[in-house]
């Protein structure tokens, strides 16, 4: 009995990777474990459709279909540990279950507050399915709600609950809102739209204190104001989930290190042969953009890694000959992603955070138009507001 | 032949799926999502690529 592929992670990056996978040629067991109790789904609706229309997992859920019927999903399972070095991955009740080759996409976790005596109650996030389904019970006509942080999570959500009738209030620790992903001159418009619809803004703030006991009462800034409000949502980012990484030989410096083929990596660079990472866990090379190692939390890059990884991993196991034509094409993804936040659509190619300067391409600032973002001379991203024909043409040219 | 459905509810032309399968899908001059209803079984692979990108999960074979 040949050991399975392991996948840790039954999110989005793990679904994609047992079909790419079936897709290469890979036809052994494939066991995946799911900290989660449900199938996979899409994430970017719950801090839209599942808070507005009450939609529940089988409207988000991924459809799956008969290739990866056969995959064994271990759900509501959390591994605690990957032991690379033997090649077995533990669970939460301490039982080992080898591995053939590892696929760690773990993702991310929401950041919370690190303050004293917080509420009991009242306090949200918006990372998982649960998380917005307990939200959208608050998000009723009058109530008032304050969420911190300013990034899409943030924004998207003020603009839903905004719709649905509540009172919202961003604090965001930055001059103005998305500020790193999408530049001054966006950044400016996006507000001045979420103000239009009545979203308030306390820019340049930081909550001190979040005061209740059984309830959220209010929150307290760093230069005194005090906001009372009905919830309170956090929305102040995410940090990877590699702790079942630890004590291995391996860079665990925000997201697991891994090479052009996906491989995680021992601390002196050289790869894992059987241990890749996929998602927003990872931190890999884009090699069109920068010589940075960095992560990316944008939406289409799980699925582009999951397709490598399923390549290189099923050559790998079937001993194929294409395994070295596979190997030194380095992955080299153009990440894409989008917003919508009232009447605002986004979407955006590369990596607009790696810009030093940002140019309007086309159309009218205020109005439909495309920003370009340059490192040096080098677009490295473009966002349009509407306009997605314009966008779409630009895509093969982000990157130096 | 395959058959291929988009939800047009769903759909928000993004466009995504035109980068994975351009014989199938394509955005119209006003920048809104058109497709073939009907397409050639050897396009099945690209076609699923678009299906998996679909940001709205708008997209599906019809058995």
């Amino acid at each position: 009995m040949v050991d399975p592929v392991v996948i840790v992670g039954g999110a989005m990056g793990g679904l994609r990777t047992a079909e790419s996978l079936r897709r290469s040629g890979y036809s052994g067991p494939i066991r995946v474990f799911g900290e989660e109790p449900h199938a996979p789904y899409n994430r970017p609706p719950l801090s839209k459709e599942v808070l507005a229309a009450r939609v529940d997992h089988a409207a988000v859920a991924f459809p799956q279909g008969d290739a990866t019927a056969d995959v064994e999903w271990n759900l509501g399972t959390r591994i605690e540990h990957v032991d690379l070095a033997r090649s077995v991955v533990v669970d939460e009740r301490g039982d080992e279950h080898p591995y053939s080759g590892v696929v760690v996409a773990t993702g991310l976790r929401s950041r919370h507050l690190d303050l004293p005596a917080m509420p009991t109650s009242g306090v949200h996030a918006v990372r998982s399915l649960d998380d917005a389904i307990a939200l959208r019970e608050v998000l009723t006509p009058g109530t008032r709600i304050v969420i911190y942080g300013a990034g899409f999570i943030g924004c998207e959500v003020a603009a839903t609950a905004n719709k649905l009738g509540a009172e919202v209030i961003v604090v965001g620790k930055g001059p103005v809102p998305l500020l790193r992903p999408l530049g001054a001159q966006l950044a400016s418009d996006i507000q001045s739209r979420q103000e239009a619809h009545g979203v308030k803004f306390f820019m340049n703030s930081r909550i001190t204190r979040v005061i209740g006991g059984d309830r959220v009462e209010s929150v307290l800034l760093d230069n005194g104001v005090e906001i009372w409000c009905n919830a309170f949502i956090e929305a102040i980012g995410s940090e990877p989930n590699v702790e079942l990484l630890d004590d291995n030989d391996v860079d665990l410096d925000d997201g697991v290190r891994v090479d052009q083929n996906l491989r995680i990596t021992r601390a002196d660079g050289t790869p894992w042969a059987n241990a890749f990472a996929v998602g927003d866990v990872a931190r890999f090379p884009i090699p069109r953009f920068s010589d940075r190692i960095r992560r990316v939390e944008h939406w289409n890059v799980p699925t582009e890694m999951a397709r490598k990884v399923g390549k290189v991993l099923a050559a790998q196991i079937n001993d194929a000959p294409d395994l070295e034509a596979e190997t030194s094409k380095a992955f080299d993804p153009i990440p894409s992603f989008w917003s919508d936040q009232f009447e605002v659509s986004l979407l955006a190619y590369g990596l607009i955070d790696e810009a030093d300067r940002v140019e309007l391409l086309e159309g009218r600032e205020g109005s439909e138009c495309v920003y370009g973002y340059f490192m040096g001379d080098d677009l490295v991203g473009v966002c349009g507001v509407g306009m997605r024909s314009a966008v779409m043409a630009y895509r093969t040219k982000v990157g130096r | 032949m395959l058959k291929i459905h988009v939800d047009m509810e769903k759909c928000q032309h993004y466009g995504q799926c035109v980068f994975e399968a351009p014989a199938v899908f394509h955005l119209n001059d006003e920048d809104k999502l058109e497709y073939a209803a009907t397409a050639d079984d050897s396009q099945r692979d690209d076609i699923q690529l678009a299906i998996e990108v679909c940001p709205m999960q708008a997209i599906k074979f019809v058995e």
